[in-house]
């Protein structure tokens, strides 16, 4: 029986060595010289493929990440904060040594498309390339174009702080098949020219689904989940469901709500706050009307979805209710109104606000605490602003008075302890 | 049964009258009803006050804590006073909470989207705020802490390199226009704290950082001294700060413009 302990010993070693390519081997490219690229350097310099490529990277939000706190623009220099560890974002200007000046529009696509850096080697996720694989080559040669343009900055790249085995690029294989589909937009032929553009926006550039959804344990969206709103990883802010779900959806959303909210950061079903007022701030204020419209033509489009959230925990909720009307009289009343209607264009409703029926009562429990201006954008460079009860209220009066709010008017959204608003006493940066 | 029986009864009943008149009721009954609503729904939103147009109203977040006329917190000193401050000085201030240099997350939060031009009214409203100031409390320092934070203010440590801090902040210490705060009716803890976070690294300034080189060369009995010493000082008549060149600063300074003398 010889033979067969060798045999034994061969499927070790064979089980060994795919594990270890798995593992340790590498993912196959070789980045293309910029001299040997598809791409001439005089496309590069046309000043109207530069300014769709300024107008492409402003409305994907590329600064959002690749921009540190009061630093220079795509130039890097701060961490994408995971439950994996700290992913640092990389100098995307044409600097040859720390930024993108090496890389052919090959290398960038691949990046783009398939989720590779120019050896072959995984990206991590934190780069939505979940994604950008939806992004036409057209629209990325421009968006090259214009990094390209950029003035250099000399600013290296941190090494990343994730855990084992996330830090292997290699666990990023399974990964990837669980959670990676590669491939351009198609378009639907059955739908309009605006719709598919909109589906368009939102599934590629915008990357919406990236905050959007639910992520699993692995940091992941399943395939099938699109759009139904989820808790954002370390931020802890909730990103409502986009569909025209009711309770925490768009349901009732006119176009125009879509397009102002999009526009100026206000509109009359609710205003944004949080990370979405940097996206209106830095992003979508800059979308032509024909790209809101679509925009809000696809999200129109998505049917209302069971309601995957929990049932309401009914404990006492009459006297907690009560108590929220209080305090709702005393510190809310006067701007958000007792019908909770708000004040058009000034302060938002709470009726019907898909940010207060949200499933977790996050947003509400931090907008409570934290105040804020509502974003500053062209069409509204002075807004009003909310003031903060994180020293006025205590944990039991701000879990009364949003118990209150999520279930008044139409609201019909379950009550929150005092337990959940102490989770939330610290304030975010990030 | 008896109360579905009466029921039905009544609505036999009903059913038997005649059914024009019964349309004329309603009618009648909805114009009254709709009379009623129409001046209802004015003295309705007559009761809501109207939401004024002003900055102050705009700027709720920031009065929360620093008060309507920016005066802070007075009792505790835990929110501080902004009135009378140079307006530069306070858009200085919140551009520095945006970029990151002063570290406050309430501040860093409540500021980082504002555009400069928001920021210059916002710090142009508290500038202009005139609030009398009020003595805060005093920990317990010795006479000779106290001579030696009166030594900082008036004449500094030359052999520190350490500079008066009357040189920049005025012979009065009122501030000097447009860039440079008074110190004078400040709280000890709020001066302590700021001299300390120079220190730590979570107060600064376009570089070069003059008030973190001066902050650095002080030692902690310093701090202690010349906190004490300016919480103490008398309030001059005049409180407002210096026209602006009134001073000629003895380190460069970026807020400055880095005018000034060598470090």
């Amino acid at each position: 029986m010889k033979w067969l302990r060798w045999l034994g010993l061969l499927i070790v070693l064979l089980v060994v060595l795919a594990l270890a390519w798995f593992l340790f081997g590498g993912s196959g490219g070789q980045p293309v010289p910029r001299d040997a690229s598809s791409v001439q350097a005089d496309t590069l310099n046309d000043p109207a493929l530069i300014a769709k490529g300024k107008y492409l990277a402003t409305i994907a939000d590329c600064a959002g990440c690749h921009t540190a706190q009061g630093g220079v623009a795509y130039a890097g220099g701060r961490s994408i904060v995971t439950p994996f560890g700290n992913i640092p974002v990389p100098n995307i200007t044409p600097d040859r040594e720390t930024g993108l000046g090496d890389w052919s529009f090959e290398d960038f696509h691949q990046a783009l498309h398939s989720g590779k850096g120019r050896h072959g080697e995984l990206l991590y996720p934190a780069f939505s390339y979940t994604s950008y694989t939806k992004v036409n080559r057209d629209d990325s040669l421009a968006i090259y174009a214009y990094l390209q343009s950029l003035e250099p900055v000399h600013q290296p790249t941190e090494a990343n702080s994730l855990a084992f085995p996330y830090k292997l690029r290699n666990s990023l294989k399974a990964w990837r098949t669980l959670y990676f589909r590669e491939g351009e937009f198609k378009p639907d032929p059955a739908q309009s020219a605006e719709w598919n553009r909109g589906a368009y926006l939102v599934q590629g550039l915008g990357h919406c689904n990236e905050c959007h959804a639910a992520r699993d344990s692995l940091g992941g969206t399943p395939q099938d989940v699109h759009l139904t709103g989820g808790q954002i990883p370390m931020q802890n802010w909730f990103a409502p469901d986009l569909s025209t779900q009711k309770n925490g959806g768009l349901e009732g959303w006119s176009t125009q709500d879509i397009v102002d909210l999009l526009k100026t950061g206000q509109s009359a079903k609710g205003a944004t706050f949080g990370p979405m007022a940097d996206v209106v701030v830095n992003s979508t204020q800059y979308m032509t009307d024909s790209d809101l419209h679509a925009i809000a033509t696809y999200l129109q489009s998505l049917p209302p979805r069971a309601n995957p959230g929990e049932a309401a925990r009914q404990f006492n909720a009459k006297a907690l209710v009560e108590q929220g009307k209080k305090v709702y009289a005393e510190h809310c009343e006067a701007c958000h109104r007792k019908d909770g209607q708000g004040v058009a264009n000034v302060y938002p409703p709470l009726d019907g606000n898909s940010s207060v029926t949200e499933p977790t009562g996050i947003n509400a429990i931090r907008i409570v605490l934290l105040g804020g201006f509502a974003p500053v954008t062209e069409a509204n460079p002075r807004p009003y602003s909310m003031p903060p009860f994180a020293q006025q209220l205590n944990d039991d009066e701000v879990s009364a008075v949003i118990s209150y709010i999520r279930r008044s008017w139409s609201n019909q959204a379950s009550v929150i302890r005092a337990e959940d608003v102490s989770k939330y006493r610290q304030t975010p940066i990030d | 049964m008896p109360v579905r029986r009466s029921w039905a009864r009544a609505y036999n009943g009903r059913m038997n009258t005649n059914t024009s008149l019964r349309h004329a009721k309603l009618f009648s009954a909805a114009s009254v009803l709709m009379v009623a609503l129409l001046s209802v729904a004015p003295s309705h939103a007559a009761d809501e006050q109207p939401v004024p147009d002003t900055l102050q109203q705009r700027i709720a977040t920031c009065t929360a804590c620093h008060g309507v006329n920016g005066e802070g917190s007075p009792g505790s000193g835990y929110f501080p006073r902004l009135a009378g401050k140079p307006a530069a000085y306070l858009a200085r201030q919140m551009q520095d909470f945006q970029n990151g240099l002063r570290k406050y997350a309430p501040m860093e939060y409540t500021v980082r989207q504002l555009s400069p031009a928001y920021m210059r009214e916002i710090a142009e409203y508290f500038a202009a705020q005139e609030v009398p100031y009020e003595h805060s409390p005093l920990p317990p320092v010795s006479p000779a802490t106290l001579a030696r934070g009166e030594q900082l203010v008036e004449k500094g440590d030359p052999e520190r390199k350490i500079p008066a801090c009357a040189s920049c902040h005025g012979s009065q210490l009122t501030g000097v226009e447009p860039s440079i705060p008074g110190l004078v009716g400040l709280p000890y803890d709020y001066i302590s704290a700021q001299l300390g976070s120079w220190r730590t690294n979570t107060r600064a300034t376009v570089e070069p950082d003059c008030m973190s080189a001066v902050a650095n060369r002080l030692s902690e009995s310093d701090i202690t001294a010349v906190a004490a010493a300016l919480a103490s000082r008398e309030l001059p008549a005049d409180t407002h700060a210096q026209p602006a060149g009134s001073v000629e600063p003895p380190l460069p300074c970026g807020v400055l413009g880095a005018a000034g003398g060598p470090a």
